[in-house]
C-alpha cells in the first residue's frame, strides 16, 4: 500500500484526461538507478510521458526541470538515506518557486520511521520497494486525478 | 580425454530412453510437472535429470584439479583446509571514529579481515563541505577528507596484521595515496600491507554509477595505480574487478561474468600497454561477485568464471605464472533478494546464499545484515551476519573437501554451458570494438537496463517469487518498524569544522604549487600520478582539492540517457 499525505491539493471536477507527465529524478549523489530507470519505463508502457533526469542532480536542478517541463509529478527514487534534508529541500524549493502543484512521489529505501517526516515536508506518496507496476502507476494516475488540473 | 567409454553412453541412453517410457511416463501421466520448462536465473534450460551422457563431451582437462589451471575447481589446492574464507563485513558510516569503534566490534566479534564503505562525497571525490554534499555526509559510508582522517578511521589497528579492503572507485589513487601515507606516518613496513582497492571504473559508468571524470582518463589512473601499488605494496591488490555491482543494477549470471571479463581484458591492455609484464600484475588482481538466489546457476558461475579467466590470461595474454590465471574472489550475498516485509527472512535467504559462494569456492565473504533493505547494518545484524558465515564454516562440514560438487553431472554440465555463454559476449564485446568503446557508448548499459527491467516483470506476474511479498502474503504483516542504524547529526559539522582547522594549519602555498604539478603531469599520458598525489595527501591536501585540480584538466564525465 502507498502511503499518502491527505492534505494533497484538492481536485476540481476533471476535464478530458491529458497524458500525466512525470520527471523521474534522482536527487543528490546517489547513483542507484536501476529503479529509477525500471519505473520511468513502466510510466512510459502505463501511457505517461516521462523524462528521466539523469544522475547527480541538486533539489533546485530538479525544481528547474519539473517547471520547464511542465510535469504533474516528480518522482524521486532514493537509496542513500538522505531523503530527509533532499526531499525537504526539494519540497519548499517547489512551494518557494510557485511550483507547490506539482505532486511529488517518493521510493527507494527509506524506512518506515521516515515516513511522517517526508509527508510534513511535503512529499505526497511514497511508494513501497516491494510495490509493483500496477500500484506504481495507480498511485500516480490517482493522486493527478485528485488535484485536477491546474 | 574424457572418462566414458562409447558402449558405457550407449548402455546408458538406450536405459534412460527405457526409464523415459517407463516409470517417467507413468508418473507423468499420473501427475503432470508443475511447469512445462524450467530454466535457471539467466534462462538456460534445465534438464528433468542429468546423466553421464550431458558431460560426456567435457574434457577432463577443464575439470581439472584445485589450484591448477584452469582452476575450475578452485584457486587453490587446499582450499578451506589449508585457510577459511577470510570473514570480511563490509562497515562506514559517520565521522572516522564511529566507524573506527564498529570495526574494534567486529574484530571482537569474530571478524577477520576489514572492509570500508566511503560515503559518497568521498567516493566521488568532494569534501564534506562542498555544496553538492549536502545530506550525504556520513551517511552510507565513513566521510573521509583527508589524511587525517584516514588515520582516526584506522586508529588502534594493526595495519600489517590484518588486511582491509576499501570501497572506493573514482577517488581510489587519492584514498590509496592517503592509506600508504599513513602506513608511513606509523612506520609500517610497505611489503607487509594487505588489502584490497575496489577502484574498478568502467563498472562504474555501466552499474554503481559513482563518476568524476570521462572514461579514458579514469582508466588511465587505474593503470597509474596499478603499476604504483605493484611496485611499492606488492601483497595489496590494487583493483577488485566487480561483477557483483552488474548483477545489483539488474545483469544475470552470464552478464555478470562475461561483462566483467571484458573490462579485465580492457584493464590488462592498458597496462600491458604501458610496458609493463602482465605476470608483473596480473597475481595481484581480485574479483568481487555476487551469490544471488539461483543456487546451482550460482555456484556453476563461480567455477566458469575461475576457467574463463584462466584461459584469457592464458591464452590472449600469454601469461606464464599459475597466480596470473587465479581467480580470487570476495563475495557478498544478494542486496537485491533483501525485502521490508517479514525483514526476518532475509535471514534465511543470506544463509543459502552464503552456502552457495562457499561450495563455489569464494576466498572471503561479506553476508548482508537483515536489516539492510531498510537502512545500513545495526550492529546486532553484522553479529547475526558474521555467526551465519561462522555457522557455516564450524558446524556443517562443508569444508573438509574441495569443490565438493565437481563431478556433478548437473554442475559440470552447467559450469560448461556457462562458460560457453561468457565466451560468446566476450567475442560480441571483441566484434563491437571492445568494453572501453562499448561504456562510452551505453551498451552495457542499455543491457543491463533491459534485463532489470524484464526481471522487474516476472515479479510483477509472479513467475518470479519473492516469499512473504508476491507469494505466501500473509495479509496481517506488513513492513515492520525495525530498529535502524541512526544517523548522527553532527557528523557533517565535525567534518566541516576538521576541514576549516586542516586548511589554517598547513602550508597551502605548497598545496596550491603541488596541485598546479599535478595538473601539469595529467596533461601527459605517460607519467605516474602516483607519487605526486602520495606528496599532496602528506602536506594535507584534501581529497576534494586532489580531484577537483584534475577536475578542471579532464572535465566531468557526461552521462548518456539511457532507460
Amino acid at each position: 500500500m502507498t502511503t499518502q499525505n491527505n492534505s494533497a491539493p484538492a481536485g476540481t471536477t476533471s476535464s478530458a484526461p491529458q497524458r500525466i507527465r512525470v520527471l523521474v529524478a534522482k536527487l543528490g549523489l546517489d547513483g542507484h538507478d536501476r529503479g529509477a530507470k525500471v519505473v520511468a519505463r513502466i510510466l512510459r508502457d502505463a501511457g505517461m510521458e516521462v523524462i528521466y533526469s539523469g544522475l547527480y542532480k541538486t533539489p533546485a536542478q530538479v525544481v528547474d526541470a519539473a517547471i520547464q517541463e511542465d510535469v504533474d509529478v516528480i518522482g524521486v527514487s532514493l537509496l542513500s538515506g538522505s531523503h530527509g534534508p533532499l526531499f525537504g529541500a526539494l519540497c519548499q524549493q517547489l512551494r518557494d518557486k510557485g511550483a507547490g502543484h506539482v505532486l511529488v512521489v517518493a521510493g527507494g529505501v527509506i524506512p518506515e520511521q521516515d515516513y511522517a517526516g517526508l509527508l510534513e515536508s511535503g512529499v505526497n506518496a511514497i511508494v513501497p520497494q516491494e510495490a509493483r507496476s500496477e500500484l506504481i502507476v495507480t498511485t500516480i494516475r490517482d493522486m493527478v486525478a485528485a488535484r485536477g488540473p491546474i | 580425454m574424457t572418462i566414458y567409454a562409447k558402449h558405457a553412453l550407449e548402455g546408458l541412453q538406450a536405459e534412460q530412453a527405457e526409464w523415459e517410457r517407463e516409470e517417467l511416463a507413468a508418473t507423468l501421466k499420473a501427475r503432470a510437472e508443475e511447469k512445462a520448462e524450467y530454466r535457471t536465473e539467466c534462462g538456460i534450460p534445465l534438464k528433468r535429470v542429468y546423466t553421464a551422457a550431458d558431460v560426456a563431451h567435457i574434457p577432463l582437462e577443464d575439470i581439472g584439479f584445485p589450484g591448477r589451471y584452469p582452476f575450475t575447481r578452485g584457486p587453490y589446492p587446499t582450499m578451506y583446509r589449508g585457510r577459511p574464507w577470510t570473514i570480511r563485513q563490509v562497515a562506514g558510516f559517520g565521522n572516522p571514529e564511529s566507524t573506527n569503534q564498529r570495526y574494534k566490534y567486529m574484530i571482537e566479534t569474530g571478524q577477520t579481515g576489514l572492509s570500508t564503505d566511503f560515503d559518497l562525497p568521498t567516493l566521488l571525490g568532494l569534501d564534506s563541505d562542498d555544496p553538492m554534499a549536502f545530506g550525504e555526509v556520513g551517511r552510507v559510508g565513513v566521510s573521509i577528507d583527508s589524511i587525517d582522517d584516514m588515520d582516526r578511521l584506522f586508529e588502534g589497528i594493526d595495519l600489517e596484521k590484518i588486511s582491509v579492503s576499501l570501497t572506493i572507485n573514482p577517488s581510489a589513487w587519492v584514498i590509496y595515496a592517503m592509506f600508504v601515507a599513513v602506513a608511513e606516518r606509523r612506520g609500517y613496513d610497505f611489503t607487509r600491507l594487505t588489502g584490497t582497492l575496489q577502484a574498478d571504473p568502467l563498472k562504474e559508468y555501466v552499474a554503481q554509477k559513482e563518476w568524476i571524470y570521462p572514461v579514458r582518463p579514469a582508466v588511465r589512473l587505474l593503470r597509474d595505480l596499478i603499476i604504483h601499488c605493484t611496485n611499492t605494496t606488492p601483497k595489496m591488490n590494487p583493483i577488485s574487478l566487480s561483477g557483483y555491482h552488474l548483477s545489483d543494477v539488474g545483469g544475470n549470471a552470464i552478464q555478470e561474468i562475461a561483462f566483467i571479463m571484458a573490462f579485465t581484458i580492457a584493464y590488462c591492455e592498458e597496462v600491458t600497454g604501458a610496458g609493463i609484464d602482465i605476470d608483473d600484475f596480473a597475481p595481484r588482481l581480485s574479483f568481487f561477485f555476487i551469490s544471488h538466489q539461483d543456487f546451482f546457476e550460482q555456484i556453476c558461475k563461480f567455477r566458469a568464471a575461475r576457467r574463463v579467466y584462466a584461459r584469457i590470461m592464458a591464452q590472449r595474454f600469454g601469461a606464464k605464472k599459475p597466480e596470473s590465471m587465479r581467480l580470487r574472489v570476495h563475495v557478498q550475498t544478494a542486496a537485491m533478494s533483501l525485502t521490508k516485509i517479514e525483514h526476518t527472512n532475509n535471514l534465511m535467504r543470506t544463509a543459502i546464499q552464503a552456502l552457495g559462494a562457499v561450495l563455489g569456492g569464494c576466498q572471503s565473504m561479506h553476508t548482508n545484515g537483515l536489516d539492510e533493505a531498510f537502512a545500513i547494518p545495526t550492529e546486532e545484524a553484522m553479529k547475526l551476519a558474521i555467526r551465519t558465515q561462522q555457522i557455516i564454516r564450524d558446524e556443517i562440514n562443508v569444508t573438509s573437501v574441495v569443490d565438493p560438487l565437481g563431478g556433478s553431472y548437473f554442475v559440470e554440465s552447467l559450469t560448461s554451458e556457462m562458460e560457453r555463454q561468457i565466451w560468446e559476449v566476450l567475442e560480441e564485446v571483441d566484434r563491437l570494438g571492445g568494453a572501453v568503446k562499448l561504456v562510452e557508448d551505453g551498451w552495457f548499459q542499455q543491457k543491463l537496463a533491459d534485463s532489470a527491467y524484464s526481471t522487474f516483470k516476472l515479479f510483477d506476474t509472479g513467475e518470479k517469487i519473492s516469499v512473504g511479498v508476491n507469494s505466501n502474503v500473509d495479509a496481517s504483516s506488513s513492513s515492520a518498524e525495525v530498529e535502524i542504524h541512526p544517523y548522527d547529526e553532527n557528523c557533517t559539522n565535525l567534518q566541516c569544522l576538521r576541514l576549516k582547522e586542516l586548511r589554517a594549519t598547513r602550508d597551502t602555498g605548497l598545496v596550491q604549487s603541488l596541485l598546479a604539478e599535478l595538473q601539469d603531469q595529467a596533461r601527459n599520458e605517460d607519467v605516474n600520478l602516483l607519487p605526486k598525489t602520495i606528496e599532496l595527501v602528506k602536506a594535507r591536501a584534501t581529497l576534494g582539492e586532489i580531484c577537483g585540480a584534475l577536475r578542471d584538466v579532464w572535465g566531468n564525465y557526461d552521462e548518456p540517457n539511457i532507460i
